[in-house]
């Protein structure tokens, strides 16, 4: 870039000296940023906050499609959503915060291999992690209908070395399956939302200077403190990024469920497809959008508020 | 005066603005502007906007009758269809049949395969068509329950008798009178589909599994049972199995067939519901036997020789697949001889010889035994009179009541 960083100061006639507007720019320029911002806030307008309003509206309406639906401001409609649906609320809570620890746990290490530790690879190992975003994800959701199948090699194994049994005593597998209980829901939505965990992982790892960990070491701190002293608090913003853009979308998941799982595994997701598609209850399936959105909204501003990263609010 | 200020401000009052804009407790940080943001939006969600909004209701009378027929004027017709519902050359480049009906009439048929599953299609059309609007498509195709309700709110256009000479005179008897759209108005069947019971052999080890007692009782089936997310062939199937008829119950009737799918539930005797994913987990035999559909059978077992099927002793359940065309559409005339075009023998052939569907047209078999003698063989896809006597259709519903009994099936399936 060769254009100067600030622009040049704004002309001022020299017969009037008129300090403040030698100093700052004059107010044509001061609105700049607003105009600048006209887009995005339209487009944010448009397909945000309109239809934000527009399902406000539908989840307090009453009807059928024969009569139309009309605004009755029916609040019941939430408090019956909540009573009737709140296992499924639970569950994907749940779900979605054991695929979040999960990606973090198998994410990490894998992130932190290619920021410090590939050399040359590191571009390879990256298109590795994004790949599988080739194909579509209800491809890829079906393939794990394979790789677990009920006599397939996993699932002999995961039998044999007695890891079935330690699931099925916590409720996650069902005897000698894993298709169609909770654990291959969760092993499915910890797969497909992995890449979103690493990549802000590996992007705060990277901007970390290798010469800290080196001054660590000449102050006489062990690897582990090092990690724990400097490392990890360092990427502490991509671990907070990494969580919410895993937990946000996979707590409102319905494919996992919907081809991993079974009838009790069945998520808010699946609750709300079923209930707009299928029962044409248009305003209980508004309701239980928006209150999946506050659940969710609830969560993770506690959670950035203990994780103490407050510049992401 | 600063010459680029503003008519009428002073000095100091331009000072001030430009003060309050780029410092300050108003200048305009990320955080102020989600604020002002956030309160922009409450009062855009006011009540005023709120209650603006609304669906209109759906009209009998609407646009259904009147809309105008550009057919005569414009030689195309659009027809939306399930994918893999179509005859294709081997070379997978053309589609015979559609392509004789272009030869014979000069009609141009827009073909789309973007029906995957009825509720979804009809979340995705039911705007236009509660608007008033054109749906773009002048044929679709839909299950008998999703035509029997877009019939219901008038959102289909009544078809003209005179244009479907062969559909009149050779559709099977046992379509000729569903009672969502007696003596065929405004629908006619693209194909039959048959719920039947298909099992893996090697996964029950060689045994016959053909009740939907067994499917739900039988311990050596136990979390290996499929059943479909379709609420009318689970139930449908499921009442049968009680002794019931799904062309006339009770809303006691359905929910005994509720609790008796409930009880199989509980105990972890059904595995899941499934949508057309069953086909895979059969194959797999991940699940042993389940109810499925009667086509899908017929091409499994062309790859798989360990899937049988069998018919329930008690009967079972056959919908159908119907042409309509939509509210709002502009080549009524064009789409009906597309529907005629379909019941003629050799083009019906044809078309049950690629798809394995139930042909729901009468005298196609010596056409079918010309491509292959072994279909036309086939109970599944032409029914003998007795396998079409133990055929059952599901009784149309209410509105009142296709919501109640959606939402029990719903609970049932778990959401």
């Amino acid at each position: 870039m060769t254009a100067p960083a600030e622009a040049p100061p704004a002309p001022v006639p020299p017969s009037e000296p008129a300090p403040m507007a030698v100093r700052r720019p004059p107010l044509r320029r001061a609105l700049i940023p607003y105009w600048l911002l006209l887009p995005g806030v339209l487009l944010l307008l448009v397909f945000f906050a309109l239809p934000l309003v527009y399902q406000a509206s539908t989840s307090v309406q009453t009807g059928s499609l024969e009569e139309g639906f009309t605004v009755t401001w029916h609040f019941r409609t939430y408090a019956d959503a909540l009573g009737e649906y709140g296992p499924q609320f639970l569950r994907s809570v749940l779900y979605a915060g054991t695929a979040t620890a999960l990606c973090l746990l198998l994410g990490y290490p894998l992130a932190y291999l290619i920021a410090f530790k590939a050399g040359r690879w590191r571009h390879l190992l990256l298109v590795l992690v994004i790949a599988p975003f080739f194909t579509s994800f209800l491809i890829r959701t079906l393939a794990w209908k394979t790789i677990l199948a009920d006599s397939g090699p996993v699932v002999e194994t995961l039998g044999a070395i007695g890891f079935l049994d330690v699931t099925g005593w916590l409720g996650m597998t069902d005897g000698n399956r894993v298709l169609a209980t909770p654990l291959a829901v969760v092993t499915g939505l910890t797969y497909n939302f992995l890449p979103f965990m690493i990549l802000p992982l590996y992007t705060s790892l990277e901007r970390i200077d290798p010469r800290l960990h080196e001054a660590a070491g000449d102050l006489y701190a062990r690897p582990a403190v090092v990690f724990r002293r400097v490392t990890f608090p360092l990427s502490m913003p991509g671990v907070v990024s990494g969580t919410l853009l895993t937990f946000i979308p996979a707590s409102g998941d319905y494919v996992n469920a919907e081809l991993l799982g079974s009838t009790d595994t069945k998520m808010v997701g699946n609750v709300i497809q079923s209930q707009f598609l299928r029962v044409l209850d248009y305003p209980t399936a508004a309701a239980l959008s928006f209150l999946l959105m506050a659940i969710v909204l609830i969560i993770v501003t506690v959670y950035i508020r203990r994780a103490g990263t407050e510049d992401l609010v | 005066m600063d010459p680029y200020a503003p008519d009428g401000m002073s000095t100091a009052q331009v000072a001030a603005v430009r003060r309050t804009l780029t410092s300050g407790r108003s200048a305009l940080t990320r955080r102020s502007l989600l604020r002002a943001g956030g309160a922009g939006a409450l009062a855009l969600g006011g009540s005023a906007v709120l209650s603006a909004c609304g669906i209109p209701p759906a009209g009998r009378e609407g646009s259904a009758e009147s809309s105008d027929d550009r057919s005569a004027r414009e030689k195309t017709v659009a027809f939306s269809n399930w994918t893999e519902y179509m005859d294709v050359s081997k070379d997978k480049k053309s589609r015979p049949t559609l392509a004789g009906f272009t030869r014979r009439t000069g009609i141009k048929v827009k073909y789309t395969e973007d029906i995957n599953d009825n509720v979804e299609f009809f979340g995705k059309i039911q705007p236009q068509l509660s608007a008033g609007q054109d749906t773009g498509r002048d044929l679709i195709c839909v299950t008998d329950w999703l035509a029997a309700r877009m019939i219901r709110l008038g959102w289909v256009q009544r078809l003209d008798a005179s244009l479907l000479p062969h559909a009149y005179a050779r559709l099977s008897a046992q379509f000729r009178t569903p009672d969502w759209d007696p003596g065929r108005a405004y629908s006619y069947p693209w194909t039959g589909i048959s719920t039947v019971i298909a099992y893996n052999t090697k996964a029950t080890g060689g045994k016959k599994v053909d009740s939907v007692a067994q499917l739900l009782d039988d311990p050596a089936l136990k979390g290996r049972v499929g059943f479909l997310t379709e609420m009318r062939d689970t139930i449908g199937m499921t009442l049968l199995d009680l002794g019931r008829d799904p062309a006339d119950f009770t809303d006691a009737e359905y929910d005994e067939a509720i609790g008796r799918l409930q009880k199989g539930v509980d105990k972890k005797q059904i595995r899941r519901f499934t949508g057309n994913d069953y086909t895979s987990d059969l194959g797999k035999g991940d699940l042993a036997a389940c109810l499925a559909w009667a086509g899908d059978v017929i091409q499994l077992q062309a790859d798989n020789p360990d899937i049988a099927y069998a018919i329930p002793a008690a009967g079972y359940i056959t919908s159908t697949d119907n042409l309509l065309v939509p509210a709002g559409a502009g080549h009524r005339s064009n789409a009906t001889r597309l529907i005629d075009y379909y019941y003629e023998p050799p083009v019906a052939a044809r078309l049950a010889a690629y798809i394995n569907y139930v042909c729901p047209v009468d005298g196609v078999a010596g056409e079918l035994a010309k491509i292959d003698p072994a279909l036309a063989a086939n109970t599944l896809i032409l029914p003998d009179q007795e396998m079409a006597a133990r055929s059952h259709a599901f009784r149309s519903l209410t509105s009142e009541e296709e919501k109640a009994y959606e939402e029990k099936f719903a609970r049932l399936i778990g959401a």
